[in-house]
């Protein structure tokens, strides 16, 4: 009998970066972020019908930094079928580190008028403690953004994935990490400012934060970061990494029968979303004005969750739209009715596991719009 | 006829007298006390403490109130209801004195008059006044108590008064100028637990000129510091069972619905908050409808809640978790809104403050050990725990539903092929688990705070505690639990309790990296699909 020819291979159609009309709405959405909004903001003067209300910008600049938050659960969720309920703390984490570089802006306009940030002062410190060093520099700060959560996802995905923890013991396993977490950067000799965190900032890069000019540039960085991150998913999906990825999500079993180790995928994909998260609290904190400890509670962390799977996880603009609809939803209701918001929120993870399952993307049915 | 009423009238003042003559203080000491001199008068007032006097009480009392006057003379009197009464006797004074004018009284004097007061109640005839006057002069320096401690403990019967007296008159002969006083002291004090007496010893010891009592006191304060430790792990122990069994109770109910169904109920706290809210609920209609019994509602709490959190289970699993099976992250995010929604339910309805939640009169106070007291309400968790425990060992191994339950946990095509209704059972089971979270729940509204947001605090840890113990068998869960609970409260005293969070965290995957699949794993089972 002659042996089966495996010569042959499978070769998996090529699907386009992005469709026709991804490009034109990717194209729409630069436009509006980049130099509609903005204009209308810092050109438009105040009173005008067609002005941008500073809220109105620095509500939009939020919701992408949890745009990008939601892409990078996606990738680790959506298409590598690991449920992270710890993403809280890299983004939180990417946000104090960034959070110390504009704590040292402040300089000496400080209620006490000392080098050392207001809390210290409070706290009768002399000096800065050793993981304050070189914070005034932004250039470090910035490298702190990324350093810091990858090197908290590297260890402990490595040891979680080693020992092929996966499933829910993951996802609980990542909470409780967010919960010691949250306990520690709640003490006050953590060195982080306890429970209020960090906030009164004056200036970033020297330019004052409140102007409307660096709210502009802050937003518009924050639009190229999200363009970014949807590049880059993009084309990790279609990469070979990204069909191992969603390999490991459908059957890890086989394709470890298959000769593949999932350990370095994992783990580089968990990097990964965690320095994105990282990139996007360090963003979040310039233009919100405040990072405390309450971002790394255990119910953030699963909030992100839920805009992933309301918009449709496994699909590229499931996230962003899911991370647009449920923090909409939020302002609105915490502004109307504050005390129906949980019941919202309640009922919104219960019917979107039930009815949605694979969020309004999949329901509307954008077929078009979901990879692989 | 006047003969005898004169005759009677005698030998009543004689008896009078005789009884007088007991209470009667010496004339001398009194005198001393009218003196213009503080140092006279604390001489006084030891004198009189020395003589162990009942009358002394009286007198020193009224002293302490501010009613001791002196006559130009120099003669202490008391003044008290328009009546002006000798000092030393406490008889009126007729006709009065003219003159007289306060008693002077300095802070030294007053915090002297205190110690004398507090030491002549000693003699008392009530022992609870007897056992407070010990206790009050267990930290005094005043050496002229002594004699007195003395008195009292020749006649004193009650062991505990007796204890505390001797550790006072030690503490005292520690300054005697006889050796061989010291060395008793030092030996007597060797014999208690407290930490004070140690750092007295340490002092006596840098002092000490006897060689002997020097190697006496080294003895006691090595013996003291060996009690007190043992004391210390005592209490650690205990506390680290308390809290063990409550993260027992929590995560039986959890490991249950993991180990049969593959899902991890995010709103099992929140079954546990309404245990709690059925208990306050039993509570406020016993205060309404059954006062008599109040001490009694914590028992009838018991079912109350079971049933409530079990019905809410069942509620939960038939309308959504039931559609969920096989998609565990999801079930993880709908279990999770759920427990949001509960959440603002009870707000709602009870408010978002805490509500009170009494301990049963029998419930309240607790076992004295030395240097440490074990509540009782503790104390009954934990033997309501192993109650639990014991319930869900009987339920599990020896009756139908437990022998399907294990089945389904084990193999569930298996067991569904051989007719077991695996729907049916997954619905037991939950509502089981749901149960003994609200069970859970009882025992914590007898020791926290009951608030809307209560469960939250305790499901991490308790997730923990499945997570190490494994699935599918009880010891898992009462190891992990217990040994979770004592490894905490071994680590907090060293390095906070935040950071024991972190460090048993670490320790948990740290652990797992050996033992993936928890303490005790079932064997032979396929591990993944």
């Amino acid at each position: 009998m002659k042996p089966e020819d495996f010569s042959v291979r499978y070769v998996p159609v090529v699907e386009p970066f992005f469709t026709r009309n991804g490009w034109i709405a990717l194209s729409a959405f630069a436009l509006v972020t980049l130099v509609l909004l903005p204009g209308l903001y810092v050109f438009v003067p105040e009173g005008n019908a067609l002005h941008v209300s500073a809220y109105t910008v620095t509500l939009g600049g939020k919701i992408m930094c949890y745009a990008i938050v939601a892409m990078a659960m996606n990738l680790i969720w959506g298409y590598t079928g690991i449920l992270s309920l710890g993403h809280g703390v890299f983004f939180a984490l990417g946000g104090y580190a960034f959070g110390m570089y504009l704590m040292r802006q402040i300089g000496r306009e400080g209620q006490y008028q000392s080098d050392l940030p207001d809390f210290m002062v409070f706290l009768d410190w002399k000096k800065f403690p050793w993981y304050w060093t070189n914070s005034d520099s932004f250039l470090w700060c910035a490298a702190l953004v990324i350093l810091v959560p990858a090197l908290l996802a590297l260890v402990f995905g490595f040891f979680a994935f080693r020992s092929r923890i996966k499933g829910v013991y993951f996802s609980i396993i990542t909470q409780a990490m967010t919960f010691a977490f949250m306990l520690l950067f709640f003490r006050n000799d953590t060195g982080f400012g306890g429970n209020n965190g960090f906030t009164d900032f004056k200036r970033v890069l020297g330019f004052p934060i409140t102007a409307p000019a660096t709210r502009a540039a802050i937003f518009g960085i924050t639009a190229l970061a999200l363009i970014g991150t949807i590049f880059l998913a993009r084309y990790l999906i279609r990469s070979k990494v990204g069909r191992v990825l969603t390999a490991i999500r459908d059957s890890e079993s086989r394709l470890m029968f298959s000769g593949y180790n999932p350990l370095g995928y994992k783990l580089f994909i968990w990097t990964l979303s965690a320095i994105l998260c990282g990139i996007a609290g360090a963003l979040y904190v310039p233009q919100v004005g405040i990072i405390n400890p309450s971002e790394m509670s255990p119910a953030n962390s699963i909030e992100i969750a839920v805009w992933v799977a309301v918009g449709g996880r496994g699909t590229l603009i499931g996230p962003l739209l899911g991370a647009g609809v449920v923090n909409g939803a939020k302002s609105f209701f915490t502004q109307a009715f504050p005390e129906y918001w949980l019941f919202f929120l309640g009922l919104l993870f219960i019917l979107v596991t039930l009815f949605l399952p694979k969020g309004i993307v999949g329901a509307v049915g954008l077929a078009k719009w979901r990879s692989t | 006829m006047r003969l005898k009423a004169a005759l009677f009238s005698v030998v009543l003042m004689a008896v009078l007298h005789s009884t007088n003559a007991a209470a009667a203080l010496d004339a001398q000491t009194i005198a001393k006390l009218g003196a213009e001199d503080a140092g006279a008068k604390v001489e006084a007032i030891n004198a009189l403490v020395a003589s162990g006097d009942e009358a002394a009480l009286g007198l020193l009392q009224a002293v302490q109130a501010g009613q001791a006057s002196v006559t130009p003379a120099g003669r202490v009197v008391i003044v008290k209801d328009d009546q002006v009464l000798d000092a030393a006797t406490m008889a009126p004074i007729i006709p009065p004195p003219e003159q007289f004018e306060d008693l002077v009284i300095n802070n030294r004097l007053r915090s002297t008059l205190d110690a004398a007061v507090g030491a002549l109640k000693l003699l008392s005839p009530d022992r609870a006044t007897r056992l407070a006057s010990a206790q009050a002069i267990e930290s005094t320096s005043q050496a002229a108590v002594l004699p007195l401690i003395e008195k009292a403990l020749a006649k004193e019967t009650d062991p505990a008064i007796k204890n505390s007296l001797e550790q006072t008159r030690a503490s005292l002969n520690l300054k005697s100028a006889d050796p061989a006083v010291r060395l008793a002291a030092v030996q007597t004090l060797g014999e208690t637990n407290q930490a004070r007496f140690k750092t007295v010893l340490q002092a006596l010891l840098e002092k000490e000129p006897d060689e002997k009592v020097r190697a006496a006191a080294q003895g006691s304060i090595e013996a003291i510091q060996s009690r007190l430790v043992l004391s210390d792990y005592i209490g650690r122990l205990f506390t680290g069972l308390s809290l063990g069994s409550i993260l027992l109770l929590v995560a039986l109910g959890l490991a249950i619905t993991y180990g049969l169904l593959g899902v991890i109920n995010m709103a099992h706290g929140e079954m546990l908050m309404i245990g709690a809210y059925a208990t306050y609920v039993t509570q406020q209609l016993f205060k309404s409808y059954a006062a008599a019994w109040f001490d009694w509602y914590l028992v009838a709490a018991i079912p109350v809640a079971f049933v409530v959190s079990g019905l809410v289970g069942v509620a939960l699993e038939r309308s959504v978790i039931r559609w969920l099976y096989g998609r565990p992250l999801e079930t993880l995010l709908a279990t999770w809104g759920i427990s949001l929604f509960l959440i603002q339910l009870v707000r709602q309805i009870f408010g978002a403050q805490n509500v009170e939640v009494a301990n049963p009169s029998w419930m309240s106070g607790g076992i004295a050990l030395p240097n440490l007291v074990l509540p009782y309400n503790r104390i009954v968790i934990i033997g309501f725990s192993m109650f639990v425990l014991l319930l869900m060992w009987v339920i599990l191994n020896r009756t139908r539903l437990g022998l399907f339950v294990r089945g389904v946990t084990q193999n569930r095509t298996m067991a569904s092929c051989v007719g077991v209704p695996t729907t049916r059972i997954d619905l037991l089971a939950f509502g089981l688990g749901s149960g003994i979270a609200g069970l859970a729940g009882v025992a914590l509204s007898q020791i926290g705070n009951v608030g809307p947001d209560m469960g939250q605090g305790y499901i991490i840890d308790s997730f923990m505690v499945v997570v190490s113990g494994g699935v599918g068998q009880l010891a898992g869960t009462v190891y992990a639990a217990l040994g979770l609970g004592v490894l905490s409260k071994f680590l907090e005293p060293h390095i906070g309790a935040v950071l024991t969070k972190i460090l048993v965290l670490v320790l948990i995957i740290a652990f797992i990296q050996k033992r993936p699949q928890g303490l005790f794993a079932l064997k032979g089972r396929a591990v993944e699909a």
